[in-house]
């Protein structure tokens, strides 16, 4: 029988990682779906003992999100609205029953183009934090996820911290997803924003779209085009040229391509005109 | 196998245990198969359904994806640990659970909720379960339980003579509440063997095995093919056509199909990578016949023909003309078909979910080989059926082991198997053209509509039969004309689905009466009611009805529509892009065979001391004639339901009441409950010599009657019993009166109808072409009301059904072979219902009672569509209306 792994300190799940090759199991919400069996296969290694991938709490240079962290624990977390969209997506992640054992690190590391927690963390500028029995690194969550089902993870290497740099904490937030049921249900297209507001103007939009390509992407051409604008009919500047064409949606049972761009390109409008709906109620 | 396994200390329900298993297994499997907890369902394996949510220190979560390793230290609870709560009595009060296969999951989200939320508002009730699915409720009942859990008890049982037409909690529901109902997985005697199908990859595929004698010695397990089975390999529903093999010969025509068995120790089989069986695939020929004696694929035709439609439709004012194409649908039972068989002598006992008992024992005799009487089927409680459960799934696989090896056998697929190897709705492509008269009467009407019946026969014949005959819908069609075929390919088998493709067709017809009420100029509803049917005018099959209750359905809708019309009109004057629509369909449904006999049979007895039996043979699948039939029969004797004891189904022990299906219980096996209720009081009366309007009354083994002469005592215990045990017994068999249908379907195939009306009112977003039902008006003529509470029940899970049909379901096979893939509505996604009940009683019918289960589905999904095209112009012709197609539809009708 393959072992079952559950250290209590990163040092000993390093040290397993590095001997051999080992499936890592946090919330196993998509590990269990993906086998019949009526045990996880393979050796097995369980990092939701070790506590120091716990926590959500403030660095010397932003707020980290430890790899252990549930879908709950993100939604009962004290955070600024800058993350007021990854709370809204935690809690369209499956049902109540996968947010209180799937992970944000889990969700990020299985690399669905559907993952929900994605287009928020683009928005966030997030750095996921890399550790294995050779050291420490950082890399963007951009280039983390390279597609479908892959990443930049090295051998013998885990997530073991998701960090958003300070700059990227301000601002209102706000996430859509659109699907062909209310609940339980995996979107055909997301949109997250974050709007970095001075006044009544756009200071920096950070906006990502989800379910709409290999992998979640920020729209930059449209950030650009954002920076600056009155918060008055911000929807109404978003086009497809800024939208449609810098995502490359496929056609499966859920929708089909081209429905998907011309979805993502309203969702953004929507995302963004609430946002500055609430932003000028709240001014 | 016994293996070091890490011991993992827990506490469930409050009590420490340690158990010896694998730190890596599910916790569903944990709590089930080594605890014995088997009111944790499983229903998915994934976290799709949500059956299992078991607490972790007061947290609901999967138990199929928690693995024993995290919950070490915790405490678990399940619903065994529930205890009798408020909550569960409310949710019999509500009449909450229907098959009860979802009823743990859903108590255990709510008991979180609750605990952190003790009066919660319905839209956190509904975001509390919506990681729950159900299939049979349409959640509004489970919704109510949850936000009226105040302590109390309910209403009690009725009094003497006062069962029919009460809310009686439903009298099974006790176990189902409580967790300890016993469905097909939920058996495992000592010592069984394990069984697992090695299936078709693909279809149509030619298959030869290697050396399976070295592979089962290697593993130490049996191995089982066709060249196994001692009788005939071929069953199937409608034995004129049985085709299907219970394991495949040298060829497999659809995905999924099992072509071996291994069996042996639990752990073996569990731990065996059945990619290693030794089999050799080779790609079929699909231009080739699906089977040799079909020409064209061709199962069947059907066809129902009155009057000259071609002439009546060259002579209407107003015509309408459309193509309608429908896709597979899956049942979507919670419940993965399960069971075990094993030897008791020479008699093969079969305890697993189904519908239908006695075809079962008769199919399942003809593959083994057996006499029918050395088959006993003890169904276990089905976790939805909804027609799927009709036809044979594990049972010949389990009996084959059983009896061959002489020990217990266990099967139990898993969701994607059952999903990938039983039947669906069958796939539909459809036109006709309808016309009218100047004044929008109903001229012609002609119909054609083939049907994908897939693989196999199963359902196929009974489809193209009822297809033509319902085609024309509620409505006086003086010349008509309907042609269906069933064919064959090499997809999955399409079978009975609730309505046997009476719905498919009935959303051509009904979005159709919306295109001809516009082009006459007469209001949607009008146009409706002045075709309705009514009593004493020939059906399309030249049967003249009487009871016709399609008038009265409508009629109750017109107050409803008008304020859904002003509600519709108000919402879109304010602009946006939500745009507001209402739509309304009927339905009319033939209950029980087709013009073919269908009889039930009831027993009833009491007992030297006392005891008053029903021997119940329909099976309740959550539907309820467990409770209904009671009622029915309670009355009928005269003794209160508190005295009444149900014994079955078992064929053992009860006559047949043939199948559930083609919402025939409460009528056919309700009538002969009727009459043996009479039966049982007739001999009563005439031993006492009491009168007709005689009270009676059963103290232990006394059973006294009186009337205005006085009282009489019968002292049962100086009875002699007779063979089953009665010293008062009776028993009746009722059979519909029909008359077949000749050439050109013309005939009297049913002896009654059941009648309704739908009003659907919907938000469409018309820049993203979502879809929001949000008020459903339900009108449905029962004939009698039995039991409302349960009849609300169907009338709101059908509507349920009917929604996901139109709007989400869609099942692809190799592609949608699991529950986050294969959609159905959520809690979410239900509108607010409101039920109407209607009482024409029928002639024949038992208290002039009719059907209700299929056709609550019916005019669902035509009256969405219709919503949506009275809100946006758009014409769905292709199901389900996902938002990427009502876009295009928009698009084409605004070009």
């Amino acid at each position: 029988m393959a072992a079952y792994h559950r250290p209590e300190t990163l040092e000993a799940a390093l040290d397993l990682l590095a001997a051999a090759p080992v499936t890592i199991a946090a919330g196993c919400t998509d590990l269990f779906a993906a086998t019949p069996a009526r045990a996880l296969p393979g050796e097995v290694l369980d990092i939701t003992g070790i506590a120091e991938l716990r926590g959500i709490g403030r660095t010397d240079t932003g707020l980290r999100i430890g790899a252990a962290m549930t879908w709950s624990d993100v939604v009962r977390a004290d955070l600024p609205p800058a993350f007021d969209m990854l709370k809204q997506a935690a809690r369209e992640v499956g049902s109540v029953q996968i947010q209180n054992a799937g992970t944000m690190a889990g969700n990020i590391c299985n690399a669905s183009p559907a993952a929900d927690g994605m287009p928020c963390l683009l928005a966030l500028d997030a750095e996921v934090e890399l550790a294995s029995s050779a050291g420490r690194r950082r890399m963007p969550l951009a280039d983390f996820v390279t597609g479908p089902r892959k990443t930049a993870l090295g051998k013998g290497e885990m997530v073991i911290a998701v960090h958003v740099p300070d700059a990227a904490t301000r601002g209102q937030s706000r996430f859509e997803k659109l699907g062909a049921r209310k609940y339980l249900v995996i979107s055909i297209a997301m949109v997250a924003a974050r709007l970095e507001l001075d006044g009544e103007t756009v200071e920096r939009a950070s906006i990502a779209v989800g379910s709409c390509g290999p992998v979640a992407v920020r729209l930059g051409a449209l950030e650009v085009a954002l920076t600056g604008a009155p918060l008055a009919g911000l929807g109404a500047r978003v086009t497809p040229e800024l939208v449609a064409r810098h995502l490359s949606p496929i056609d499966d049972i859920r929708a089909d391509g081209g429905y998907r761009a011309q979805a993502a390109t309203e969702l953004v409008r929507r995302v963004l005109d609430s946002l500055a709906g609430g932003c000028e109620a709240a001014a | 196998m016994n293996r070091g396994f890490d011991s993992f200390a827990l506490s469930v329900n409050g009590d420490p245990v340690r158990v010896p298993a694998e730190p890596g297994r599910r916790l569903s499997e944990v709590l089930r198969e080594r605890l014995g907890l088997f009111g944790t369902k499983v229903g998915c394996d994934a976290g799709d359904c949500g059956a299992c949510t078991v607490l972790v220190d007061g947290a609901p979560v999967c138990a199929c994806l928690t693995p024993l390793a995290q919950v070490a230290g915790r405490a678990v609870t399940t619903v065994e640990g529930l205890d009798d709560s408020p909550l569960q009595r409310a949710f019999l009060r509500r009449g909450a659970a229907q098959c009860g296969i979802c009823t743990p999951g859903m108590l255990m989200a709510a008991t979180a909720l609750l605990r952190d939320t003790p009066a919660p508002d319905r839209e956190q009730v509904e975001a509390a379960l919506g990681g729950v699915l159900c299939r049979c409720t349409g959640y509004a009942k489970i919704v109510e339980a949850v936000l009226d859990t105040a302590p109390g008890a309910g209403p009690g049982l009725p009094d003497a003579g006062a069962a029919v037409g009460a809310r009686v909690e439903r009298l099974d529901g006790g176990p189902k509440v409580a967790g300890s109902e016993v469905y097909g997985a939920d058996a495992c005697p000592e010592g069984l063997l394990l069984v697992r199908a090695v299936r078709a990859p693909y279809a149509p595929v030619l298959f030869s095995f290697g050396d399976i004698h070295a592979f089962a010695a290697h593993h130490g397990v049996e191995v089982f093919t066709a060249a196994d089975i001692p009788g005939v390999n071929a069953f199937g529903t409608i034995p004129a056509f049985a085709d299907q093999p219970a394991l495949a010969e040298r060829h497999a025509r659809m995905r999924g199909e099992a072509v071996a068995l291994v069996a042996g120790d639990p752990a073996v089989i569990e731990a065996l990578d059945l990619e290693t069986f030794p089999v050799t695939w080779q790609t079929g020929d699909d231009a080739a016949l699906v089977h040799d004696t079909r020409p064209d694929n061709t199962l069947i035709t059907g066809l129902v023909r009155r009057g000259d439609a071609e002439a009546a439709l060259a002579g209407a004012v107003h015509v309408a003309a459309a193509g309608m194409e429908t896709p597979y649908v899956e049942h979507a039972y919670i419940e993965p078909e399960a069971g075990i068989a094993w030897m008791e002598g020479d008699t093969l006992v079969i305890q697993a979910c189904t519908q239908a008992p006695v075809m079962d024992r008769d199919d399942i005799a003809r593959v083994l080989g057996l006499a029918p009487e050395k088959v006993r089927i003890v169904p276990s409680a089905a976790g939805g059926g909804f027609g799927s459960k009709l036809d044979l799934s594990v049972q010949p696989l389990i009996g084959l082991v059983a009896l061959k090896t002489g020990r217990p056998a266990r099967m139990i697929l898993s969701r994607a198997e059952s999903m990938m190897s039983t039947t669906k709705r069958h796939p539909a492509r459809m036109s006709a053209r309808i016309g009218a008269d100047a004044d929008g009467r109903i001229a012609g009407f002609v119909f054609d509509g083939e049907f994908n019946t897939g693989a196999y026969a199963s359902w196929g014949p009974t489809v193209a039969g009822r297809v033509p005959v319902h085609a024309s819908g509620p409505y006086h069609t003086p010349a008509y004309l309907a042609r269906s075929r069933a064919y064959h390919s090499y997809e999955p088998v399409s079978g009975a689905f609730r309505g046997f493709g009476v719905p498919q067709a009935a959303i051509l017809q009904e979005t159709l009466y919306d295109e001809l009420a516009d082009k006459a100029g007469i209001d949607r509803l009008e146009f409706r009611r002045l075709n309705a049917l009514r009593d004493g005018q020939a059906t399309v099959c030249g049967q003249v009805l009487q009871g016709v209750g399609i008038s009265a359905c409508l009629d109750a809708l017109q107050g409803p529509w008008r304020a859904a019309l002003e509600r519709a009109e108000a919402r879109n004057a304010r602009g946006g892009c939500i745009r507001h629509g209402v739509g309304v369909a009927s339905c009319w449904y033939g209950c029980g065979n087709t013009g073919l006999p269908n009889p039930s049979t009831v027993r009833a007895g009491i007992t030297a001391d006392g005891a008053l039996r029903l021997h119940q043979g329909a099976t309740d699948i959550g539907q309820g004639s467990n409770t209904v039939i009671s009622q029915i029969f309670a009355d009928a004797v005269g003794l209160p339901l508190s005295h009444l004891r149900l014994i079955g189904p078992d064929t053992a022990l009860t006559p047949d009441c043939g199948k559930t299906s083609a919402s025939r219980q409460t009528y056919v096996t309700g009538k002969a409950a009727l009459l043996a209720g009479q039966a049982l009081r007739a001999r009563i009366l005439m031993l006492t010599n009491t009168g007709e309007d005689a009270r009676l009354s059963l103290d232990g083994g006394v059973l006294s009657a009186t009337d205005g002469r006085g009282s009489r005592r019968i002292t049962l215990s100086e009875m002699p019993a007779d063979a089953n045990g009665y010293v008062l017994a009776a028993e009746e068999t009722y059979d519909p009166p029909t008359v077949p249908l000749d050439e050109n379907g013309q005939g009297a195939p049913y002896a009654v109808y059941g009648f309704g009306a739908q009003m659907a009112e919907v938000a469409v977003d018309c820049t993203l072409g979502t879809v929001r039902v949000t008020r459903i008006t339900a009108a449905h003529d029962l004939g009698r009301v039995i039991n409302p509470l349960l009849a609300e029940g169907q009338v709101e899970g059908g509507i349920a059904q009917g929604l996901g049909m139109a709007l989400m379901e869609e099942y692809v096979p190799g592609r949608t072979e699991n529950l986050h893939d294969y959609l159905i509505p959520t809690t979410g996604d239900m509108p607010e219902i409101e039920t109407i009940f209607v009482e024409v009683p029928d002639p024949e019918g038992p208290l002039g009672a009719k059907g209700l289960g299929e056709h609550v589905l019916i005019p669902t999904a035509p009256a969405i569509l219709n919503a949506i095209r009275h809100a946006t112009g758009a014409r769905i012709t292709r199901l389900p209306a996902l938002p990427h197609r009502v876009l295009a539809a928009m698009a084409e009708a605004w070009k």
